[in-house]
């Protein structure tokens, strides 16, 4: 009996681990800045580079940090989803334009829309560094606090809205 | 003379090379150096490859910044430091031991351990075996008796 069973638990035990294994996303490296401050910065405004915005503003408020770029294929296919959650005003969500021509950037929102609050430009891309974004786009969930509280790599979709993002905004704002 | 010409010839490639991902640097010796540290850190773009070689724009951003701040005179195990607190351990090449990569570290010798211990006691088992005295009825020993004799023809 014994001859049996030992060899069909290791493959139940190896196909389990190779279930959760193969099923994750190499190239999503998880952040060691959840749960952390944000790191706090002040950029100019895309729409008007005279306008300083700070990390202080948001203070007290819960908020979604997106970073794209006008050159980033996967922000377009977020971009309608963005659009669609600003309808709604459920979060504010503020753009980082990371590394981009601002003309390109502006030519971006004029076409397909503009779902920001406000829109950061991030011209060299070392607040982008800081925030430890290495593949556009990325999204940030912040805290009332300050607090990084969970970082999407990749595309907004309307499953991770659903799940994952919007539940966790619901749960900080009772805070 | 000629034999000269076509020697120096042959001689000639040996001075090009493919090279690191071409960056200008004004100092060779910190420039050495940064390619040096950027061979411990990992594109996380493309994953397996060091950010020193990887031509990624963001592999560039890291070089970058790694010569601002060996400029600014950060020491080297500052500008990993850096690194890791954005990005996480993974991007080190060869993650320190710690809570959080112990089981990663101490795998393969429980692996180890395990095997030994599953030959040990198959061994005896085995072992075992081969000792324990066979005995035969007088019939068993005629009919292989008989096979052995049928085997030698």
């Amino acid at each position: 009996m014994m001859r049996f069973i030992l060899p069909f638990v290791v493959f139940v035990v190896l196909s389990v681990f190779l279930y959760i294994g193969l099923g994750r996303d190499p190239r999503e490296v998880p952040s060691p800045l959840i749960d952390k401050p944000a790191p706090t910065f002040s950029l100019p405004l895309l729409y008007d580079t005279k306008k300083q915005f700070t990390t202080e503003d948001m203070k007290g408020q819960v908020w979604l940090l997106n970073v794209w770029a006008s050159w980033c294929g996967a922000c377009k296919d977020e971009h309608p989803v963005l659009m669609d959650l600003s309808t709604k005003n459920i979060v504010p969500v503020l753009g980082l334009n990371y590394k981009d021509k601002r003309e390109d950037g502006l030519a971006v929102l004029r076409k397909s829309g503009d779902p920001y609050a406000l829109t950061i430009f991030d011209a060299d891309g070392k607040v982008g560094f800081d925030y430890g974004v290495y593949g556009v786009p990325e999204t940030y969930v912040i805290d009332k606090q300050g607090v990084i509280r969970d970082k999407i790599i990749g595309a907004v979709t309307p499953q991770n809205l659903r799940d994952r993002i919007l539940p966790l905004v619901a749960e900080l704002n009772k805070k | 003379m000629k034999n000269f010409l076509i020697a120096l010839l042959l001689v000639l490639p040996t001075f090009v090379y493919a090279g690191e991902a071409k960056d200008l640097a004004e100092d060779p010796v910190m420039e050495r150096r940064m390619i040096d540290l950027a061979e411990k850190v990992r594109c996380l773009v493309c994953q397996s490859e060091a950010v020193s070689s990887s031509h990624s724009d963001w592999s560039n951003d890291v070089r970058q910044i790694m010569r601002d701040k060996m400029k600014a005179g950060a020491s080297d195990q500052e500008i990993l430091d850096m690194l890791v607190e954005r990005f996480g351990k993974s991007v080190l090449f060869d993650p320190p031991v710690d809570k959080e990569t112990m089981p990663l570290w101490a795998a393969p010798f429980v692996f180890l351990f395990l095997g030994i211990v599953v030959l040990f006691f198959q061994l005896r088992k085995r072992s075992a075996v081969v000792q324990k005295e066979v005995t035969l009825t007088s019939e068993a020993q005629a009919h292989a008796a008989n096979l052995l004799k049928e085997e030698n023809k």
